[in-house]
């Protein structure tokens, strides 16, 4: 484990990281932190340093003119070149790679959820791999996602509710959206959140690398439920019992006539 | 002790205090606005496209209503002009007038809601919408009336630019309207709009009015204790009176014609 | 009280007679409604701002006190006031427990209440009205008028936000930051109180900005350039544009949050939303960002109105009680304007996991560190400001120095929060909560009361207590940390705010009954910290006791002051009698010089107030580095 793993889980008591793009993640976080603790000590001790040798007692004449040299100056620039550093070659890159480059959909699984009060509705394209066509004007309450009826790929889609699994050491993307307030997507080891907004389809992406059952977590007020919308839960399982559960499910595929 | 620069101007600043106090304000009042017109373009821009309202309104009632509020900033600025020149009845005389145009704006503007709110969209169980002004809509019949027409869908009360709209009287059964709705803020986001935006404006317009109003009356008294205050009050009223007006102009284009 | 002369000029006891001429109202003395209720004095006012705004410090921290106790035991009934709340709030506090509902409320009015009814009336409307004037040789604000009709608004906006807990469904749930389609979605009627209430104090809020802003550019005593003002007066003067040019774009946004609640508009709600089972009978087509945009572009600045006027209040404790100039004056000054105009574009700083693409998301991550630099050069500043000082450690540089790191770990704490990678895993833990509170908590509040413990002579002619004012002190600052340290623990481990059950849901224990060990649920450890600040919190509001009986009890018995300046300060308002008449000064004066005229060589006073006459100073006095 490196230096850097170890001060953040043993230092910043982060918690067990089980994805691959929560590494970034967790790197910057400790790197800011460095940052942080550096001036942090810094000014500390200058600070009771000289509330110790200026106290008026020691010194009762003071002194018209004080520092007269620029250091701080450069301590200014130092924080600033810092942050730009962080900002240009870690934040701005990571993001980047999170919202824009996009594993294809080919050989990853592909999710869409719907949050709903106080719930996570997910649904697989099943078999054949496709969804079956929506439209707002087919929601309803028990059609949350508003599958076209008519549509025979939406025949065999496979719809869950809070238990939501996914293979392990390949990429899932989640089409995010809520169908009453906003949520938020939060699942503490994947280091992934992302707000459930009513209106907007948002997609976002991870890559599980360590089997377990995660929490999954709402991260926005979304009403008195808030607190105990905790039934979601994100299983990360081999590539085998992921299809052994596919198949099990696929009998209860919801109709929507 | 008085409080300095209440009537003449501080020399480094050039400036009374009501002066400075009413154009800060005025900074405040255009963002107020610009939040609502950012609202607007947020709003349009993401509107699913073909669902945008056009030509909903009264572009003869809204020009009507321009060229008044136009008219009453001209009349305004002359009852400023009016005080500065010391011509006490000039003044009372064009701020008469700002007021009589107010009065019309108001009304004219009511005259509008009044439209949009007795005009309704039916839905019949058939199918069809019938879209017109209500004629009468009383609990007891089991019938509405219109002067109306039928369309076959939504899509068509859209975009009304241009279209040649005739209408005649409809009687519509109860029992054959699945649901109707008047065109009231609730009815789409243009609507919304349209009732938020100019329905704030309105309040400025009453509120300024009030105010000119007042200078009006208590006018004669004042002037005769310190015409200079009472002319840096006519200027202070003026310059909120010119900027609701600038508030139309941007309302007009943005709600009327396009 | 007849006022006690200072040896020392503006006005000589020769002068003090002087008073009755040009005190207004002399011969009619006003009776005490119009003395104290319906005063239009700056100073009168100034005091009704601060007390009210105290008495709401203290309501907003007993909504958090309850909600501490929830936190650490959920689903159990209130101690002591439990039976009360279910007399007065009914249903949401049925048998003395706190409803989730009733949690909501108590969250989103301590944010709202600490915020707008609190904090910015206390550090803003309070001390700029009785010291603002003072500082700038005024007699008055601009308009006295005004000013009372903003201290009435902002007192009106109070009572709707109070009266909203008692209605049947009780206060707003959605947060103060107010969310749609959340706040339109619940049943209740609070959350119109709500929007009332904000609009009654953004209006209060504007009056006191534009008075702020004239009085300011108007009303400066000859001599009193921009660069001699007092950096307290800078910071007040860029806190007016804050609230003046922020807040309106909010007031849009809450007029447009009423239609959508009263008039069925749907602003905020897009298409298809099905709310609890059926479909929603709007017309949809709406935008829930739309609110957070116009909602943050206020809560942004707002943030700023929050430290901007404690940083002023301890920039000139700070100078006082280090007897020496404050360093780098200037550069305190375009720093406090930098953050100034910064603060309008970094709002979707709070927006990152609303979808962001990488343009946006890297234009204000980029706005949000540049702004952090004008913060860092300001503490810099005032940390440099002490070398070669003669500290007195009194109570109000008790609170000041505290402020320093106080405020520097909040700040620092914002940096994760500003890249938007690092916020995918504090957005909305406690981490946040944390961060802003050593902000707003150990640092606004302890600056605030530095500037109570300061001013109080001023007003009263009379001392607080020294010693305990020093227990509050010592009392404040480690319960504060106590409170708010373990929080990061928490919000590290991923604990969530609005938690009406402090995250028991979430906690291992709870995880176990789902079958197999559930990974990302919260340690045992992480749960006992709830506990802990528990009783951190109880033990911060007793030591507040002292502090209130001080402050009302020293009014009356406090140790009378020795003459108008008992702290030998350099700037105007202690240039006057005490307290100051209506009117304030009693000659016009003059100014000579920048504000912080400590330790000049070779002048007889260790302090050169702003307005003694050239003749009596030495040779030019070099001006410090910067
Ligand atoms: C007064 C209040 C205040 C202030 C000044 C700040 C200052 C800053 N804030 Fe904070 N912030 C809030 C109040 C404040 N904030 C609130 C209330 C919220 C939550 C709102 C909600 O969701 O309810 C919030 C949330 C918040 C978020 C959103 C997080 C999220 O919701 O996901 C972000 C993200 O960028 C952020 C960033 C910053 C930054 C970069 C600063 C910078 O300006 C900080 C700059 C300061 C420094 C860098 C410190 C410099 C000091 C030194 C260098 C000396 C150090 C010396 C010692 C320690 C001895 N803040
Ligand atoms: C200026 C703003 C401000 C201030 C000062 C405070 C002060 C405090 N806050 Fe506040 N808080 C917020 C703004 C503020 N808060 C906001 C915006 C939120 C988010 C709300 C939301 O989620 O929507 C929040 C949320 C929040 C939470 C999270 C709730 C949740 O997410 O579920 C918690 C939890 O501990 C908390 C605790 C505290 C504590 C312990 C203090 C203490 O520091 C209190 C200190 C106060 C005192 C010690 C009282 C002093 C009073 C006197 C001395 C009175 C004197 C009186 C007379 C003389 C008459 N706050
Ligand atoms: Cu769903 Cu919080
Ligand atoms: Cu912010």
């Amino acid at each position: 484990m490196s230096f850097t793993e170890w001060f953040g889980q043993k230092v910043l008591l982060l918690p067990p990281l089980a994805s691959e793009n929560g590494q970034g993640v967790d790197d910057l976080i400790v790197y800011v932190h460095w940052l942080m603790i550096a001036l942090f000590i810094g000014w500390i001790a200058y600070f009771l340093y000289a509330l110790y040798r200026f106290r008026s007692s020691r010194n009762p004449q003071a002194d018209y003119i004080g520092v007269k040299n620029h250091a701080s100056s450069y301590i200014e620039l130092t924080v600033a070149a810092v942050e730009a550093v962080l900002l240009i070659f870690i934040a701005v890159p990571l993001w980047a790679k999170a919202v824009d480059q996009f594993p294809d959909a080919k050989n990853s699984t592909v999710i869409q959820i719907v949050a709903q009060q106080y719930a996570w509705n997910a649904r697989y394209a099943g078999p054949d791999g496709i969804f079956g066509a929506q439209d707002m004007k087919f929601v309803t309450s028990d059609n949350v996602f508003g599958v076209d009826p008519a549509d025979e790929n939406g025949k065999d889609d496979i719809q869950v509710l809070n238990e939501i699994h996914v293979p392990v050491n390949k990429p899932v993307i989640i089409h995010l959206s809520s169908k009453d307030v906003i949520h938020s997507l939060k699942i503490i080891s994947m280091r992934v959140c992302q707000d459930a907004i009513p209106g907007l389809r948002i997609t976002l992406w991870f890559k599980p690398t360590e089997l377990g059952r995660y929490q999954i977590n709402c991260a926005q007020l979304c009403g008195p439920g808030h607190a105990a919308m905790t039934g979601g839960f994100l299983t990360v399982e081999s590539q085998a019992d992921f299809d052994k559960w596919l198949k099990s499910k696929t009998g209860a595929a919801t109709s929507f006539e | 002790m008085e409080i300095p620069y209440t009537v003449h101007a501080r020399p480094d600043t050039g400036l009374y205090n009501a002066k400075i106090g009413i154009w800060l304000f005025l900074a405040s009042e255009v963002m107020l606005f610009g939040g609502l017109f950012s609202a607007y373009i947020l709003l349009r821009v993401g509107a699913d496209p073909g669902t945008w309202p056009h030509g909903w309104q009264d572009v003869t009632l809204g020009t009507i209503n321009t060229l008044v509020l136009a008219l009453s900033a001209v009349t305004t600025l002359m009852a400023w002009v009016a005080c500065k020149v010391r011509q006490f009845g000039k003044f009372r005389f064009f701020h008469g007038c700002t007021l009589l145009l107010a009065a019309a704006f108001v009304v004219i503007h009511l005259t509008e809601y009044n439209d949009d709110l007795t005009h309704y969209e039916i839905h019949l169980t058939n199918g069809l919408i019938a879209d017109g002004h209500m004629l009468e809509n009383n609990p007891k019949e089991n019938h509405v009336m219109i002067d109306g027409r039928y369309v076959k869908s939504e899509s068509d009360l859209i975009d009304l630019r241009g279209q040649k709209i005739h209408d005649t009287e409809i009687k519509i059964p109860r029992s054959e309207i699945k649901d109707m709705q008047s065109y009231g803020p609730w009815h789409n986001d243009y609507m919304a709009l349209d009732f938020t935006m100019t329905g704030l404006h309105l309040l400025h317009v009453l509120a300024g009015s009030i105010v000119i109003g007042f200078l009006w009356l208590t006018g004669p008294k004042m002037w005769g204790k310190d015409p200079e205050r009472f002319t840096n009050r006519v200027e202070v009223s003026g310059l909120f009176w010119h900027f609701v007006d600038l508030v139309w102009i941007f309302l007009f284009p943005v709600l009327y014609l396009t | 009280m007849e006022p006690i002369i200072h040896q020392f000029p503006p006005y000589r006891k020769d002068a003090a007679p002087s008073a009755h001429d040009d005190h207004g109202h002399e011969h009619h003395e006003p009776n005490f409604i119009q003395k104290y209720i319906f005063s239009t004095d700056h100073k009168i006012i100034g005091i009704q701002y601060g007390l009210t705004a105290l008495c709401f410090l203290l309501f907003g921290f007993f909504l958090m006190m309850m909600m501490r106790w929830q936190i650490a035991h959920p689903g159990n009934p209130v101690p002591v006031i439990g039976p009360l709340l279910e007399k007065v709030l009914g249903h949401p506090a049925a048998n003395g427990v706190i409803s989730p509902d009733l949690y909501n409320s108590l969250g989103a009015m301590h944010g709202t209440i600490m915020v707008f009814l609190g904090i910015v009336p206390l550090a803003f409307a309070a001390f700029g009205n009785y010291v603002v004037p003072l500082m700038i040789g005024a007699v008055d604000m601009a308009f006295p008028r005004v000013n009372m009709a903003s201290y009435q608004a902002y007192f009106l906006g109070g009572l709707v936000m109070f009266v909203s807990f008692f209605i049947p469904g009780g206060a707003a749930q959605a947060g103060w930051t107010s969310y749609s389609p959340l706040a339109t979605t619940i049943p209740t009627h609070g959350q119109l109180f709500w929007i009332i209430g904000m609009v009654l104090l953004i209006t209060s809020s504007l009056m006191g900005a534009i008075n702020f802003i004239a009085t300011i550019i108007q009303l400066r005593a000859p001599g009193m350039t921009w660069m001699r003002l007092p950096w307290f007066v800078w910071t007040q003067f860029v806190t007016a544009f804050l609230l003046l040019l922020a807040f309106p774009p909010l007031e849009a946004a809450c007029i447009m949050q009423f239609m959508d609640n009263v008039a069925h508009t749907s602003f905020f709600l897009p298409t298809g939303l099905a709310v609890s089972g059926t479909l929603a009978h709007i017309s949809g087509g709406g935008s829930p960002l739309l609110w957070q945009h116009l909602f943050w572009f206020l809560g942004h600045p707002e943030v700023y109105v929050l430290i901007l006027p404690a940083m002023g209040i301890v920039c000139e404790i700070l100078a006082n009680n280090t007897r020496k100039p404050i360093w780098g004056y200037k550069s305190l000054v375009y720093s406090v304007l930098a953050i100034g105009f910064l603060s309008f574009i970094v709002w979707a700083h709070h927006m990152y996991l609303t979808g962001m693409g990488t343009k946006i998301s890297t234009f204000f991550q980029a706005t949000t560190m540049i702004i952090s630099i004008p913060s860092v050069i300001i503490l810099t500043c005032l940390f440099i400001s002490l070398w070669g000082g003669s500290i007195r450690f009194n109570t109000p540089m008790l609170f000041v120095l505290a402020f320093l790191p106080m405020f520097g770990i909040g700040g620092l704490t914002g940096l994760p929060l500003g890249f938007n990678v690092s916020d995918v895993h504090l957005h909305d833990t406690y981490y946040i909560i944390a961060h802003f509170h050593y902000i707003v908590a150990p640092g606004t509040i302890f600056a605030l009361f530095a500037g109570i413990y300061y001013w109080f002579p001023k007003m009263t002619g009379r001392m607080m207590n020294e010693f305990w004012g020093r227990a509050h002190f010592w009392g404040s600052f480690i319960f504060m940390n106590m409170v708010f340290q373990p929080m990061f623990a928490q919000g590290m481990a991923g604990m969530l705010r609005r938690m009406s059950n402090g995250g028991a849901n979430y906690s291992a224990a709870v995880n176990a009954r789902n079958g197999a060990e559930v990974i990302g649920g919260l340690s045992p450890f992480i749960m006992s910290l709830n506990t802990w600040i528990l009783w951190g919190a109880i033990c911060l509001g007793i030591v507040q006791i002292p502090f209130i009986i001080n402050l009302f009890w020293s009014i009356k018995h406090g140790e009378k002051i020795k003459n108008d300046n008992p702290w030998d300060s350099t700037t105007l308002e202690w240039q006057t009698p005490t307290p100051p008449p209506h009117g304030n000064f009693l000659h016009p004066l003059r100014v000579y010089r920048g504000p912080y005229e400590y330790s000049v060589p070779g002048h007889a006073t260790d302090f050169t107030p702003q307005n003694e006459p050239p003749e009596n100073v030495p040779a030019p006095t070099l001006s410090p580095a910067r």
